[in-house]
């Protein structure tokens, strides 16, 4: 009863050099046995701890696959012979499958508040480990994001932003420091969250989110975070994640208010179910424009943290098909039903948007970031204010901010917020030549327009307000 | 044994390699390495390849492999020149030429595993890989490409 036992080229180097060996066995695994008690070395390629034969073994007798015939226990017969064939697989990393199994005694101590959680455990943690999320910007409500993901080890933290850190990006922005003002945005955070959890791999994409990169960029992520501030990339991620099939935490801010829900998820609505064309330009005015109150960001930004981990987790009941609407003076939440539109023209029954368009084109914005209609008014510059003033010209100052603002900085103008102009507009003398301001002179363009079809002759716009005054003439001035 | 922390890459091969990484892109394309070991210390020898389709349809774009029965056609193949299989190559399409932990599980050690990296469709670079014969780690190996190598064995 002998039978021949076939050694594949990768494990002769472990039997001696030899190509084949015959042991006496009435079965497979006693032929096999024989050979690993000859060959001590083969057991750990051949079998596992658990004596079973490895998956990336094949195992043939007389040239049949035995997982057809009765596995290892296939009788054998004097003259059979044994081929030991290598399976051969592999493949670039996937989400699936590069799955990373194990945490180390450090990050069992970091995590250990998860850890001791049922609803998290070992197992949520290594899904928080191997999840891979994308934030779309890293401003007032990446800061809470990419602080509390890293710190909760999220395995791969992707960080679009192409901006660099301002000084009033501080009242806000709570991953920058004073001294990352004048540092990109995306590096800067990188720098932070890095420190905050060296286990994680964080990369800064320096760059503007367009048509042309979003699909590329959001291909190696799971989860896309939307905490931008503007309507064309809203639409941008909003399409991008439905045409991938990713969903999209979204969260907004504006002064007092937030708002966040996750669209694209399956069967749930998308952005474009909400809001099927964007607003007229300049309607919905940006933080920079409307201002925020720092702690709003910090708020709508955890919730969408919160989500992000739940989706992970796969834990508790999501936002999807809810906006949750937050109201900081009134210390409030409330929530609103969303329902998928089956008429969408992205995610609907009949869709008709396929691809990536012109997202700046759509949202009625020519060019980047040239919100406002170029008003064509006679301007005058600071400087030339300056020198006409210093000759001790009559020039009436018309500063049309707000009160609050006036309380800033002002240049003793006479203070006309631009909503009230037209009721108070007899307080001003035609007669005498007339320089308006505001902060950067484009609420001022609108006043001197309207002056102007009031029939005022003697009108400047103070060209780039009072920043540029700041700039230009009198460092002095505070900018905000 | 061998000198395994380089190989001796015919560059016609190499160059085998990296079309067909380019022409099954954006799947992963497989196939056998055949040569020698090399004796007194000199590197292993890739001398031929032999293309193989690869048998994943579910998920080709990041997953191949390769049937028995084309292990065996390889084997005979390699046989039938004087050669071995000593290695098997595939291509990770738009990822670094570095060996996934899928990679790593069904790997064998002895054999040279060489990835191409397909970024776009345009094969970039190309790398050696050896298990370790404790099964947890690959080293690599350095490629040396060379020219107009014998192609059988003396």
């Amino acid at each position: 009863m002998s039978v021949k036992v076939m050694i594949p080229t990768p494990l002769r180097p472990h039997a001696e050099g030899k190509a084949a060996a015959e042991f006496p066995a009435k079965t497979v695994s006693e032929a096999l046995g024989q050979l690993t008690t000859e060959y001590g070395e083969l057991k750990r390629h051949l079998f596992t701890e658990e004596w079973k034969l490895r998956s990336f073994v094949n195992v043939y007798l007389n040239g049949e696959d035995i997982r057809y015939l009765s596995q290892e226990n296939t009788p054998t017969k004097d003259g059979d012979t044994i081929n030991i064939i290598p399976s051969i697989a592999g493949g670039a990393p996937t989400p699936a499958v590069s799955v990373r199994e194990k945490l180390s005694n450090e990050e069992i101590l970091r995590y250990s508040r998860h850890l001791i959680m049922p609803e998290v455990g070992m197992e949520g943690q290594l899904k928080l480990k191997n999840a891979k999320v994308l934030l779309i910007g890293t401003g007032g409500l990446g800061a809470p994001l990419g602080l509390y993901l890293a710190a909760a080890g999220v395995g791969k933290l992707g960080l679009v932003d192409f901006d660099v850190v301002d000084f009033t990006n501080l009242q806000r922005q709570v991953t920058f420091g004073t001294s990352d003002v004048g540092k990109h945005k995306s590096e800067a955070a990188r720098a932070r969250l890095s420190n905050l959890n060296p286990d994680i791999e964080v990369t800064a994409f320096e760059t503007k989110l367009t048509s042309e990169n979003a699909l590329e960029l959001f291909r190696d992520f799971d989860i896309i975070v939307d905490g931008t501030d503007n309507f064309p990339t809203r639409y941008l991620v909003n399409d991008a994640c439905v045409l991938l099939g990713k969903p999209n935490v979204y969260g907004s801010i504006f002064r007092f208010e937030g708002q966040a829900t996750i669209f694209g998820m399956p069967d749930g609505p998308c952005y474009r179910c909400l809001y099927p064309e964007p607003p007229p330009p300049g309607l919905v005015p940006s933080c920079a424009e409307g201002g925020v109150l720092g702690v709003l960001p910090g708020i709508v930004g955890s919730i969408q943290a919160m989500e992000t981990i739940k989706l992970i987790l796969g834990s508790g009941r999501n936002l999807k098909g809810r906006l949750l609407v937050f109201d900081a003076l009134e210390m409030s939440f409330r929530e609103f039903k969303l329902r998928k539109n089956p008429r969408c023209a992205m995610c609907g029954e009949h869709p008709t948007i396929h691809k990536l368009i012109d997202y700046y084109e759509f949202c009625g914005i020519r060019g980047e970031e040239a919100p406002a209609p170029d008003l064509h008014v006679p301007e005058m510059t600071p400087r030339e204010l300056k020198a006409r003033l210093d000759r001790g010209d009559d020039l009436f100052i018309l500063d049309v901010r707000e009160p609050h603002e006036y309380q800033i900085c002002n240049l003793r103008g006479h203070l006309i917020p631009l909503g009230d102009l037209p009721r108070r507009v007899h307080e001003l003398d035609s007669s005498r030549e007339i320089v308006a301001h505001c902060r950067s002179g484009k609420r001022s363009a609108e006043a001197i327009d309207f002056l102007r079809k009031a029939g005022f002759k003697k009108i400047h716009n103070l060209k780039g307000g009072i920043l540029a005054w700041s700039d230009e003439v009198d460092s002095t001035v505070p900018k905000y | 044994m061998a000198d395994t922390a380089k190989i001796w890459l015919d560059a016609e091969c190499a160059g085998k390699i990296r079309a067909h990484g380019m022409q099954t892109y954006p799947h992963e394309c497989c196939g056998a390495l055949f040569g020698r070991d090399g004796s007194d210390g000199k590197p292993r020898e890739i001398v031929e390849v032999f293309p193989l389709v690869n048998r994943r349809d579910d998920s080709p774009q990041n997953r191949f492999s390769v049937s028995t029965r084309d292990v065996m056609a390889a084997e005979r193949e390699a046989d039938a020149h004087g050669l071995s299989v000593v290695g098997w190559y595939h291509s990770h399409p738009d990822h670094p030429a570095r060996p996934s932990e899928f990679d790593r599980e069904h790997a064998w050690p002895w054999y040279s595993y060489i990835i191409v990296s397909v970024e776009k469709g345009v094969a970039r670079e190309m790398r050696s890989w050896q298990l370790q014969e404790d099964r947890t780690r690959y080293e690599e190996g350095e490629i040396e490409e060379v020219k107009g190598r014998e192609k059988v064995k003396e």
